[in-house]
């Protein structure tokens, strides 16, 4: 069971309430689950990384429990009860300094703190859909939800919000456009946060500047927006949509930069490599893909057994494996390089210099040569 | 001139398998000028280098040679290679066989093992667990898009014959999403929604009730009881048996359990109705027949009831909702057309889920 847990690169939880831990090398998802019996109560909400080393793993189940995975020992070792079926699935789970910070869908905050059953609560609206943790200031928290827009709070100033965004004007028949924020995140480096809707937006917003409305709007597709999230690049994001469309997107122009294709249903969770072009995308169709951002081709297909509300964690160690599994790839590009280099400088030495005029001469006598055969065999057409 | 040209042609190709050379051949060569080396094409199977079949003006002619030539060089060829088989005799290698669809099926790797305990746990407790659990008996409501024209009323009108326990109700503009509130609250368990296009039936959305999954099929070649030949009598109101052929991936699963769940569990053999669910290569086949044992070897059917193809077109979670539904498999028509991946079945595996029935009667290979 350890061993299978250290090998496993990417967790992802399942509708049934397994862990699934995925090996890339050997293309395998291995279960770990608790108990024998499985219910579909214990249906895996949200996943997030226990500690900053990555050693354990926080699932937030539907009946309002929250397990933690040791991922050394491949066991589950703690169970905490963390809010009641009422009030709605888990939409958030995040750590902060030995804190655990649970947001449900009935819109409510909260942080229990380790030890004590006090909880510090935020009512962050009617209903929350996402709530993400700023990587960065790990006290800060932003949610987001239907008709709800983008807070962003500080647990240690749990009363009013920090940021609250304003939605943005009326469209061009002075209507009020909905809103529906269903996956945010933090930008690196920056104040700046990114979410993606339910109506098929991206939106930026930036706190530094006094401006609440977003600061760049985009459109992707025409149907609703699942989940997002940010390459190692600060410049692009990459958003799924209910069909399986996938793609990434530029966020300095808002345009798209290209599609990622194989998912045959709608995605739920995408999580890109924290230093990688990787990006790893789950959803109703039952498999782990893993594409890369540079040539947007498949890289890794795992088949799940189970579907639906698939989140995915990647780690730090998925690079170290990853290394591991695929230094053929990485050896042939630089040998590739190297080859190019040396090839183009034999090139250049074997090449005569020829010069721009003739080459343009030649162009364009024949382009007329074309052309007169052309309009020869047009004639002869129209003779007969 | 040319009806002469035509016989001409006619006669020379009887010259040719007749092997009657001489007479006729001098005959069509006063008549043609245009072809002295066809008469060698008689006798002799090769024909010289300078001509070629594209120098013939006449279409009719042209296609007539070009059709010989490659029959000539095909005979050529298959005794050629019959001559070296048995020159070869023992050594000969073995015959090739010939590439088909079947042959080059890839094997689709989300077919379910049916010993998987995941699947059979996610089964065990998806959407229509109450059903195969025998705690509620289905209850289906059949309307069409609105305003229905005479053969989609009479498409409706034969299903609810076919599928017991169905009520049809005319559409009023409605919208779906208002209907299935009021139908959960009517105890329904099913809605089918046949869409029309130009006086005929194409499209079905069957959509489970409490919370189910929403299949969008595409409907082709629907045969309506008239347009039978040799049917039988009109159906009874016996509960049919259910076959659901070759559904063998997790998504055909899928589909073959909302199919099953349509009709009541227990079928009454005395009524000696089956209804088929044939899939092969994602069409899946729709078939209603009644069958007499006449010994214990042989069986009779004869067709009753509708006929139609479906196509699914998309599996989406959760009862209707177009817009904001999240889709579990759509059909994306931008992938590169392969005829040899399939989603809905993989030949390895061939699973019956319900019904008592021999298979393979219906569809002869």
């Amino acid at each position: 069971m350890a061993e299978k847990s250290r090998v496993c690169s990417v967790w992802v939880g399942s509708e049934t309430g397994i862990l699934k831990g995925v090996s890339l090398a050997k293309k395998q998802a291995f279960n770990f689950c608790e108990m024998s019996h499985l219910s579909r109560e214990q249906e895996v909400c949200v996943l997030c990384w226990g500690d900053v080393h990555e050693t354990e793993v926080l699932l937030g189940c539907a009946n309002g429990e929250v397990k933690t995975f040791s991922t050394e020992k491949g066991v589950f070792t703690e169970t905490r009860l963390c809010g009641q079926i009422d009030e709605g699935k888990f939409t958030g789970l995040a750590v902060v300094d030995s804190a655990l910070v649970t947001s449900v869908e009935s819109g409510l905050v909260k942080v229990w703190k380790e030890g004590s059953t006090d909880t510090v609560e935020i009512n962050a609206g009617k209903s929350v859909c996402r709530m993400r943790q700023n990587p960065a200031q790990r006290h800060r928290v932003g949610t987001g939800g239907k008709e709800n827009g983008l807070k962003v709070w500080d647990l240690e100033r749990p009363d009013t919000p920090v940021f609250t965004a304003k939605n943005v004007r009326n469209d061009w028949l002075d209507l009020r456009v909905p809103e529906w924020v269903r996956d945010l995140a933090f930008v690196p480096d920056s104040d700046k946060i990114v979410t993606c809707t339910g109506h098929h937006q991206v939106r930026v917003y930036d706190p530094a500047t006094p401006q609440r409305r977003p600061v760049l709007e985009t459109q992707f597709g025409e149907y609703p927006l699942t989940a997002l999230s940010l390459p190692a690049s600060p410049v692009s994001v990459v958003v799924g949509n209910t069909q399986g469309q996938m793609a990434v997107l530029d966020l300095r122009k808002g345009l798209v930069c290209g599609s990622l294709k194989g998912l045959a249903g709608g995605v739920r969770e995408l999580q890109c490599h924290p230093s990688l072009p990787l990006v790893a995308s789950c959803g109703l169709d039952r498999f782990l893909r893993v594409h890369s951002l540079e040539d947007r081709s498949v890289q890794h297909k795992v088949r799940l057994g189970t579907l639906a509300w698939l989140w995915t964690l990647l780690s730090l160690c998925f690079r170290s494996s990853l290394l591991q599994e695929c230094p053929a790839t990485h050896q042939g590009d630089e040998a590739v390089k190297e080859e190019e280099h040396g090839g183009e400088d034999e090139v250049w030495d074997a090449m005569e210099t020829v010069t721009e005029k003739a080459s343009q001469r030649r162009k364009a006598t024949e382009g007329f040569r074309d052309g007169a055969e052309k309009m020869a065999i047009k004639k002869k057409k129209v003779k007969k | 001139q040319t009806t002469e040209d035509i016989q001409s042609s006619k006669l020379k190709k009887k010259a040719k398998k007749q092997k009657k050379e001489s007479k006729i051949a001098v005959q069509n060569a006063e008549q043609d000028a245009n072809e002295p080396e066809s008469v060698d094409s008689a006798s002799a199977p090769v024909f010289p280098p300078t001509f070629s079949v594209s120098e013939i003006k006449n279409k009719q002619r042209r296609h007539l040679m070009f059709m010989r030539l490659k029959q000539e060089k095909r005979r050529v060829r298959l005794k050629k290679r019959r001559k070296e088989r048995e020159a070869l005799g023992d050594e000969a290698p073995p015959k090739p066989v010939p590439k088909t669809i079947e042959n080059q099926r890839v094997y689709d790797e989300t077919t379910v093992d049916p010993e998987d305990e995941e699947v059979a746990f996610d089964e065990g407790t998806d959407e229509f667990s109450a059903y195969f659990n025998r705690l509620t008996n289905p209850k289906v409501l059949i309307t069409t898009s609105d305003r229905p024209r005479g053969r989609t009323v009479r498409f409706c009108q034969q299903l609810a014959t076919i599928i017991p326990d169905s009520h049809v109700y005319y559409r009023r503009g409605l919208a779906l999403k208002r209907i299935i509130p009021q139908c959960i609250a009517r105890g329904f368990t099913y809605l089918i929604v046949i869409n029309e296009d130009r006086k005929v039936p194409n499209g079905l959305v069957l959509c489970h009730l409490p919370d189910g999954p929403t299949a969008h099929f595409k409907v082709s070649s629907v045969r309506l009881r008239k347009e039978m030949k040799r049917r039988g009598k009109d159906p009874t109101k016996h509960t049919p048996e259910v076959i659901l052929n070759n559904f063998t991936t997790r998504l055909g699963h899928s589909i073959g359990r909302m199919f099953a769940a349509l009709f009541p569990h227990d079928p009454e053999f005395v009524g000696r109705q089956v209804a088929t669910f044939h899939n092969q290569r994602d069409f899946i086949f729709f078939r209603f027949h009644r069958y007499i044992f006449k010994n214990e070897k042989r069986v009779g059917i004869q067709e009753l009831g509708p006929r139609f193809t479906l196509k699914l077109r998309s599996l989406q979670k959760g009862t209707f909702d177009s817009k904001f539904g999240e889709y579990e498999w759509v059909h994306k028509v931008s992938l590169p057309l392969s005829r040899v991946k399939q989603s809905l079945y993989c030949p390895h595996i061939t699973t019956v889920l319900l019904g008592v029935l021999y298979c393979d009667c219906f569809f002869k290979r």
